[in-house]
């Protein structure tokens, strides 16, 4: 006999009052006041079929199959259990003949116009409805009747096919499009038996977002061009992984068949991505698979180059560093890598007394942003105040911009935006401030100060997201808006949005400038030739650095240039050795996010050809150079990652690591930044530059993956509608962008989004160079444009 | 096009009755304002605003003024389920009329506008609300020009509009037309129509838009008719209202009887008293079937009610006897058909219209409706089997579970099953198409026997080699 323990009740922990009890099937379910019956059973594992609810989208009970028996006070109900919240006290049924009768009709009627074409169907084997017609269906369709007939598949977008035949009306994805990506591209037409979704005439359902759609269609309804045909899902093999596109660290399953990448699909995380992608960062692992991969080291001889063993390529590597002077090897990039590249790389530099490192290209913020506490993307979604200092979410971090227009929508936060032109997340924001390139700092005392943004901000918790706006304007620049801001709100708390995917990672493990030797400095330094040996790691400072000048006498001025990298990148084409290297989907091991949060990367195929992962090259090197190295297994760096740097825990090894991956407090030591810059006012006859990215762009990534390379566009310079008038130039025609550097010609546009005085350049687009126009050593980068 | 004789106007017949809303037909220039003035117009307007607004609420309440639009539920209640205190607040006039064989809202925006512009009035200040928007059925072209006409001389001659007749309250009616959606009856899709959605339906709960409405605010939606109501129940008084009538359904109610019988028409019969045999055989209603021949079956309620037949010709027009019977009131639509009608035709012309009218929301309607006259139009044909006919009752299982209501048979043998129906669908649109097709097939097997295919089985002896 057990003796009961009779504590006092009042040292019981407090009852949650949300706390509600229900009884499902007899059993007692304990869920929370709003939850829904559906969502309830499930955490019990008491399974409802459905279609059209989606735990991140609301209900809208369309499909009717998630019927269930509820106890009423007039006996019992059926009611729709992705409507219906719990209430204490719920008796539910989901297994009786009446609830099974409702769920058999509700197959049968959804399948009655369904084509039944499972076997050529890309869904087939992984299709809700074929799952769930096998589960709870009756097992025959008693419909003789003709099936609704229309043209299938028809495009909707340049990824995504929709096919009317299977479609079952489920408002999924015109649910996604309108309520999550705010691109409500895609609606319902027609009415009854001829309900379809269809994209408005002449309006293509051009959704950064359009391959979630893909994903959640309970159907093969909707399919996207890079996986159509390409492989049935029982031939599939899937690892749990990040994607590293850029740093919001979205998780993903990773997909192959045949040693081949074949299908990312989002995985929900919680505190980050909710399920959803990016497409770029769904589809960009065509590039992984592109025939353009390098598939073994090349030694330059002569113009070309020819392929070379490891063992002979490493040497000549080796012997170039030995032989180098004294603090005149630098290492650029790794912002692309594992976090164990980048320790690697961080402790061969400091072996072998290599200065001169930066993950960055210039066209991030100096490491100082770190130093300021840090919020989470879930701290800033939580509510209060969210102030933007950044460049376009939507176009450079895309599901950031979904977490942050969720909170606005939800209205759990304010936006403020601080910014050159309107951006994506203009529209959401409660006040949406435009200060010209160069000025932001010295406008905001007075902005915060206007009454109702200070009673805002007094108001609750306050997140600054601050990241590179405008390319063609310096970094400092946007450090001293931010400690203009910090000013004004001194507990506030900072969202870096860094770009490139595993930078926070690479500038925290090992590979930030020290003393002040950024990428501008080396990329300097190497240009007065102070650099016999330049590693790029997996960068492309002709591609990427805004200073292209700087950039061409970088790579020129360096006596000798070694590219590690997946293609033969611009910059690496100028390189004495290039070395292969493993791609994303090639190598185990984890990845910091923009937040600091850790998580895995996994490897899923054989890495192309002979390469090899960046910590694989850089032990090999450490060896060579005839440093002691005991790394020989991905779990030995990891143990050294743990005791080499503080705040980087034992528990974010690859394997440890869950799904939501930890938040590690890793703060990159930061140099210091260089001297305030003041902008000069602007000439009215001039305009102000602004430089910054769009998500698809001519990127190794994107023009590798023959679904997304036709994506971006080609160069323009926007104006505003006003100033093309002052111009004197068409839409369309082409002007003259010039200054005292250099002179372009790009076709001009007129857009009421950008500000007068203001010329908008999207980044590395096809066409004429903008950055032919823009000088490192100017702070804001002013230029005429003249018709031709 | 004002003026001059009515455009495919349903004759209208008075008859020796009390007329609370259809006082001013006799007149053939009834819809100018200057006739209303002249036969008591806006004095019940003027009285309500010399009175408190909730004493104006009170007496629409204890008068009892049950909804025309199909549910029957009393105005009065309703307007008392608006959260307290949330501000703006609307009234929108369900004017959508188009459940088939309804026509009588028509008549009274045709024929007395400025009657049910007065009842918007009222009922907005009675109930406190800040703006009305009449929303009228697309097709109903007269309607909304005599409406939008009289809107204008009611604004000029100041009954509408800021400080109305000289008071505090202040109104705006805004006209709205609809674009021809069945389904934009229900009142959550008219209020999605009227936001410049689609028009389907929203989610239930919230039951009533009285919480959450319009644009999200309290909102109260009420039909043509109920509103036509309030001008002769203010001049006239709740106790000469529950006058007339029975306790549970007072007043008056209009009814547009189609089909077989020799005068069809609106007729303004006597709530809770008039029997259905009164007004099919009545010398001042329909006057029997055309041609003398025999009553097969009626339609009581418009087209989504289940049918009665000879059995039920007794039943007065009172929701507590109808429902038990099998079938409802609805929207006062009595459709005749005499012993020489196709049953399965005309079931099928109905489950058509209502396949034809989903809004392709909810799977049940969407999928099922075409199913069930898929089904039917190949019985119909001659082309249909046994199994099609138990196949009708299945569909109907998805979309209506358990016994769908169906008037009793005493040839038949069979008892009523009372209304109402349970549903798996989102609307009353789905229930609808099953409710005809299965009250014929229900109360007219053997129409349907005779038309399907007999198919015998044809003996194959086994030939050895």
């Amino acid at each position: 006999m057990t003796t009961i323990d009779t504590t006092d009740t009042n040292d019981m922990p407090p009852q949650d009052p949300n706390a509600v009890s229900i009884t499902i099937n007899g059993r007692t379910v304990e869920a929370r006041k709003g939850d829904l019956i559906i969502a309830a059973a499930e955490s019990v594992d008491e399974y409802i079929p459905r279609f059209c609810y989606h735990p991140r989208m609301s209900s809208v009970g369309m499909c009717r199959q998630c019927m269930v028996e509820v106890e009423g006070p007039r006996g019992p109900m059926m009611v729709v259990s992705c409507m219906t919240p719990v209430a204490d006290g719920q008796i539910v049924r989901t297994d009786t003949p009446q609830v099974k009768r409702a769920q058999e009709g509700m197959i049968e009627l959804l399948l009655a116009n369904h084509p039944l074409d499972c076997p050529v169907c890309d869904k087939g084997g992984e299709c809700p409805l074929q799952d769930q017609a096998f589960s709870h269906g009756a097992g025959e369709s008693r419909f003789v009747e003709e099936k609704r007939h229309y043209e299938k598949p028809i495009p909707i977008s340049d990824l995504v096919f929709l096919d009317r035949e299977r479609c079952i009306l489920c408002d999924r994805c015109t649910r996604f499009a309108d309520e999550v990506a705010g691109d409500p591209l895609i609606s319902f037409t027609q009415r009854g038996n001829n309900t379809q979704v269809m994209t408005f005439p002449d309006e293509p359902f051009a959704s950064y977002f359009s391959g979630n759609t893909v994903q959640i269609c309970p159907v093969g309804a909707l399919t996207a061009s890079p996986y159509r045909f390409k492989a049935r899902p029982w031939d599939l093999e899937q690892r749990e992984s990040t994607c590293t596109t850029c740093s919001v660290g979205c998780r993903t399953v990773v997909q192959s068949s045949r040693d081949e990448l074949l299908r990312y699909q989002g995985v929900d995380s919680d505190p980050v991505n909710w399920g959803w992608l990016c497409d770029k960062g769904r589809f960009n692992f065509q590039s992984t698979n592109s025939d353009d991969r390098l598939s073994s080291p090349q030694i330059k001889s002569g113009d070309s180059f020819a392929s070379s063993s490891w063992s002979d390529a490493l040497e000549s590597v080796a012997r170039v560093i030995r032989h180098s002077r004294e603090g005149s090897v630098a290492i650029l990039g790794g912002a692309r890598g594992t976090n164990e590249d980048a320790f690697m790389w961080g402790a061969l530099a400091d072996a072998a007394g290599i200065t001169m490192r930066d993950a960055q290209l210039d066209d991030g913020l100096p490491a100082s942003v770190f130093s300021y506490s840090q919020a989470t993307i879930d701290s800033a979604c939580a509510g209060g105040t969210v102030i933007l200092l950044a460049p376009d979410i939507k176009e450079e971090l895309p599901v950031l911009y979904l977490r942050l227009r969720d909170a606005v929508q939800k209205k759990r936060i304010r936006l403020i935006e601080i910014s050159s032109h309107e951006t994506g997340l203009t529209k959401y924001a409660w006040k949406s401030i435009r200060t010209e390139s160069g000025t932001a700092a010295a406008a905001i005392p007075a902005l915060l100060a206007q009454a109702d943004i200070a009673v805002q901000l007094a108001s609750g918790p306050v997140v600054v997201v601050a990241g590179r706006p405008n390319l063609a304007e310096s970094a400092s620049h946007t450090m001293d808006a931010l400690s203009a801001v910090i000013a004004v709100a001194p507990s506030a708390t900072v969202l870096p949005v860094l770009r490139r995917g595993n930078v926070r990672g690479a500038l925290s493990l090992g590979l930030a400038p020290r003393n002040g030797n950024d990428a501008a400095a080396i990329l300097e330094a190497s240009a007065k030739g102070n650099v016999d040996c330049l590693i790029l790691l997996g960068a492309d400072p002709l591609s990427d650095v805004a200073d292209i000048d700087l950039a061409r006498r970088g790579i020129a001025g360096a006596k000798f240039v070694v590219a590690i990298d997946t293609f033969l990148t611009a910059s690496a084409s100028h390189a004495d050795v290039v070395l292969p290297a493993a791609a994303y989907g090639e190598k185990d091991g984890t990845t910091m996010n923009l937040e600091g949060r850790v998580t895995s990367v996994v490897q899923k195929i054989t890495p192309h050809g002979t390469s090899r992962a960046d910590w694989m090259i850089a032990v090999e090197l450490m060896t060579l150079l005839g440093h002691e190295s005991n790394f020989t297994t991905l779990s030995d760096i990891q143990h050294a990652m743990s005791v080499a740097v503080p705040g980087f825990g034992s528990t974010t090894t690859a394997v440890a690591i869950k799904r939501d991956g930890v938040v590690v407090s890793v703060t990159p030591p930061s140099s210091a930044s260089a001297s305030t810059s003041v902008a000069a006012p602007r000439n009215s006859y001039e305009f102000r530059l602004d430089l910054s990215r769009k998500l698809f762009d001519r990127a190794i990534g994107t023009i590798t993956s023959p679904s997304l390379a036709n994506l971006a566009t080609e160069a323009n310079v926007f104006i505003h509608p006003l100033d093309l008038d002052r111009v004197g130039a068409a839409e369309g025609t082409n002007v003259r962008v010039s200054n005292s550097h250099s002179s372009i010609v790009l076709p001009v546009r007129a857009s009421s989004s950008i500000p007068r005085g203001t010329a908008w350049v999207p980044f590395n687009q096809l066409g004429a160079d903008v950055r032919e126009l823009v000088r490192r050593n100017e702070s804001i980068t002013d230029v005429r444009i003249e018709s031709m | 096009m004002t003026g001059g004789t009515w455009q495919h106007a349903p004759d209208f017949y008075a008859g020796d009755r009390p007329q609370v809303v259809t006082s001013r037909f006799q007149y053939e220039d009834s819809y100018t304002l200057e006739r209303y003035l002249a036969t008591d117009g806006y004095k019940g307007l003027r009285s309500a605003l010399a009175r408190p607004a909730n004493e104006i609420h009170d007496e629409v309440r204890s008068a009892t003024v049950l909804g025309r639009g199909g549910a029957g539920f009393p105005a009065g209640n309703k307007w008392g389920l608006m959260p307290q205190g949330v501000w703006p607040r609307y009234l929108v006039v369900n004017g959508d009329e188009s459940e088939p064989g309804t026509y009588k809202d028509r008549l009274l925006m045709e024929r007395d506008p400025h009657q049910l512009i007065e009842g918007c009035l009222i009922a907005s200040y009675a109930a406190g609300l800040s703006q009305c928007f009449l929303y009228i059925r697309g097709e109903m072209a007269l309607a909304q020009e005599r409406i939008a006409t009289a809107l204008n001389e009611a604004y000029a001659a100041g009954y509408i509009g800021k400080n109305i007749l000289g008071s505090k309250f202040s109104l705006d009616i805004v006209l709205h037309w609809g674009a021809g959606a069945y389904v934009v009856g229900e009142e959550t899709a008219l209020i999605e129509s009227l936001e410049g959605n689609r028009g389907m339906p929203r989610l239930k709960p919230p039951y009533f838009p009285a919480a959450n409405g319009l644009y999200g605010q309290p909102t109260i939606v009420n039909n043509v008719e109920t509103l036509a109501n309030l001008p002769w129940l203010l001049n006239n008084g709740a106790a000469a209202y529950t006058a007339i009538g029975t306790a549970t359904s007072p007043g008056t109610r209009m009814v547009a009887v189609s089909g077989h019988v020799n005068r069809p028409g609106v007729f303004e019969i006597i709530n809770g008293i008039t029997t259905f045999r009164d007004l099919l055989y009545g010398d001042e209603f329909c006057q029997g079937i055309r041609n003398g021949n025999d009553l097969k079956a009626f339609v009581p309620g418009g087209g989504s009610a289940p049918w009665f037949t000879p059995d039920q010709l007794d039943l007065p027009f009172e929701a507590s006897q109808v429902g038990p019977a099998g079938s409802m009131l609805g929207s006062g639509a009595i459709m005749v058909m005499d012993s020489t009608t196709d049953i399965p035709r005309a079931a099928l012309t109905l489950t058509r219209f209502y396949a034809h009218e989903s809004c392709g929301k909810c799977t049940p309607c969407r999928e099922g409706g075409t199913w069930l006259e898929r089904i039917l139009s190949r019985v119909v044909d001659g082309k249909g089997t046994d199994a099609d006919l138990d196949q009708i009752f299945e569909v109907g299982e998805s979309i209506c579970p358990g016994a769908f209501p169906h008037a009793s048979n005493e040839k038949l043998g069979i008892a009523a099953v009372p209304f109402p129906y349970r549903m798996n669908t989102i609307c009353f649109v789905g229930p609808s198409a099953y409710a005809p097709v299965h009250s014929a097939l229900t109360l007219f097997r053997s129409e349907f026997d005779a038309r399907i295919v007999k198919r015998t089985m044809i003996k194959v002896t086994a030939v050895s080699e």
